[in-house]
């Protein structure tokens, strides 16, 4: 196209269109395939190589959300959720990676100051991952950090990047409920102007997960 | 072969040009970001600071040359009817190993690109450079053409997230340079701030140019009046 352009004579006389070749749709076919098992094949090694590294980050990352949000402990045990009850061993066979885990955290004095819970849902554009501290016994929250999420910058993102909304998880008691403008009571919480829908999954999350989770954390904690 | 002329008829260069202006052009003269105003949606979203520039820069430019050299590779085994579908597999094949990259080395600014990485796929430099030379021009060439718009890509958002972190944050790469007495013009790091930026470095770039045009006017005009006294 360039060329005849470029040489200014093909401009007067225009080029005869080149007799579209015969195309056998199977070819068109195995051209995508063949691409597509290449592709795959690439991003299988990609992922293999990467993966080691990816876990030992989100693991180091979970530490330093754990100990955020239980206002830095002096240890944290794991434990794993189990047919319905907390415990320290996972049962054998099972990997623990797959089972649901909290985290139950312990001041310099041995006492246990509250358990760090991971949840998950479908925030404004993708998951919302985030870990919150509770305390069963004071029934307050610690803390809420979000690990993940793809909401919309500028916006969304100020579930995690607004020190006033974080902030308010501090001592809030749940169940929380969402309110716009001020918060009177210590359940509210003010959901974010222009990020209604990432606040109400932040606190949404957080019912959720401790109306599943929480009979069980106050269970354990009047065992020990 | 008019699909995504925008591209094609703005970006291409005769079969002649030299290696060197392969490489060149993207640079400054055909920079795609501050002459073509491609792929303003990186430009504009992740510059708010200069390490996300970086980043940002370093897997655009990654991509595109992977894709280039992989789709100047195997151009004449790609049947025209599906060519856009297997460009686009292979950009998108490259921008999941980047972002696999990207998690795994700096899992900190790649939460903090956020969305944007995976978007890479859509980046109509990207797609517009295999449209308009990778797909018809041979290997070394096409890689040359994809540094040159791949650099021309990270200056651009390295101008961006320089002056939008020095002025928001008052700070370079993290470090503070005005101390604790400066109260950062906190706009700039904000969505709005990257219009600012943009439309700034927009205006110095078509200014320079301008100057630049205008002493080569001066200096014929010169040349000419002398020929005419000498004559």
């Amino acid at each position: 196209m360039t060329d005849g352009a470029a040489t200014g004579v093909a401009a007067q006389t225009p080029e005869p269109l080149p007799e579209p070749a015969a195309v056998r749709p199977s070819s068109l076919l195995v051209t995508l395939g063949a691409g597509g098992a290449v592709a795959g094949v690439l991003l299988v090694i990609a992922f293999g190589l990467t993966l080691p590294r990816i876990e030992a980050n989100r693991a180091h990352a979970l530490h330093l959300a754990v100990n955020e949000v239980l206002k830095a402990p002096a240890r944290y045990d794991t434990l794993y959720v189990v047919g319905g009850a907390l415990t320290k061993t996972p049962p054998p066979g099972v990997d623990p990676k797959k089972l649901e885990q909290v985290y139950l955290g312990f001041g310099p004095d041995g006492r246990a100051v509250g358990f760090a819970v991971g949840a998950a849902e479908p925030g404004f554009q993708d998951t919302i991952r985030l870990i919150f501290g509770y305390d069963p016994r004071n029934r307050k929250l610690l803390g809420m950090k979000v690990l993940e999420s793809k909401e919309t910058p500028g916006l969304g993102d100020k579930i995690e990047k607004d020190r006033a909304f974080v902030s308010q998880f501090d001592g809030a008691q749940p169940p929380l409920a969402g309110v716009k403008g001020k918060r009177a009571k210590p359940t509210d919480v003010a959901m974010i102007t222009g990020a209604t829908i990432s606040s109400r999954t932040v606190i949404r999350t957080i019912n959720n997960a401790l109306g599943r989770l929480g009979p069980l954390l106050e269970a354990y904690r009047t065992e020990n | 072969m008019a699909e995504l002329s925008c591209h094609a008829s703005m970006m291409t260069t005769s079969k002649d040009a030299p290696p060197r202006e392969d490489l060149a052009k993207g640079l400054w003269r055909q920079n795609p970001v501050l002459v073509h105003l491609l792929g303003l949606c990186p430009t504009l979203a992740v510059t708010n600071s200069v390490a996300n520039s970086v980043v940002m820069g370093v897997a655009t430019f990654f991509v595109l040359v992977g894709s280039s050299f992989l789709v100047s590779t195997v151009r004449r085994w790609i049947p025209n009817e599906i060519r856009i579908a297997s460009y686009i597999l292979i950009i998108a094949t490259f921008v999941t190993v980047a972002e696999f990259g990207l998690q795994a080395l700096v899992p900190d600014i790649y939460k903090a690109l956020g969305p944007f990485v995976a978007l890479i796929v859509v980046n109509c430099i990207i797609l517009g450079r295999q449209e308009a030379f990778a797909g018809r021009n041979p290997v070394g060439r096409s890689v040359l053409d994809a540094v040159g718009m791949g650099a021309g890509f990270m200056l651009a958002l390295l101008i961006m997230g320089s002056v939008r972190e020095v002025l928001g944050s008052g700070t370079f790469l993290s470090v503070s340079l005005f101390g604790p007495r400066y109260e950062p013009w906190v706009i700039f790091v904000l969505p709005p701030g990257g219009f600012f930026t943009l439309a700034f470095v927009l205006l110095a770039v078509a200014w320079h140019k301008q100057r630049q045009t205008a002493r080569a006017r001066a200096r014929a005009t010169d040349e000419a009046v002398l020929v005419e006294r000498v004559a």
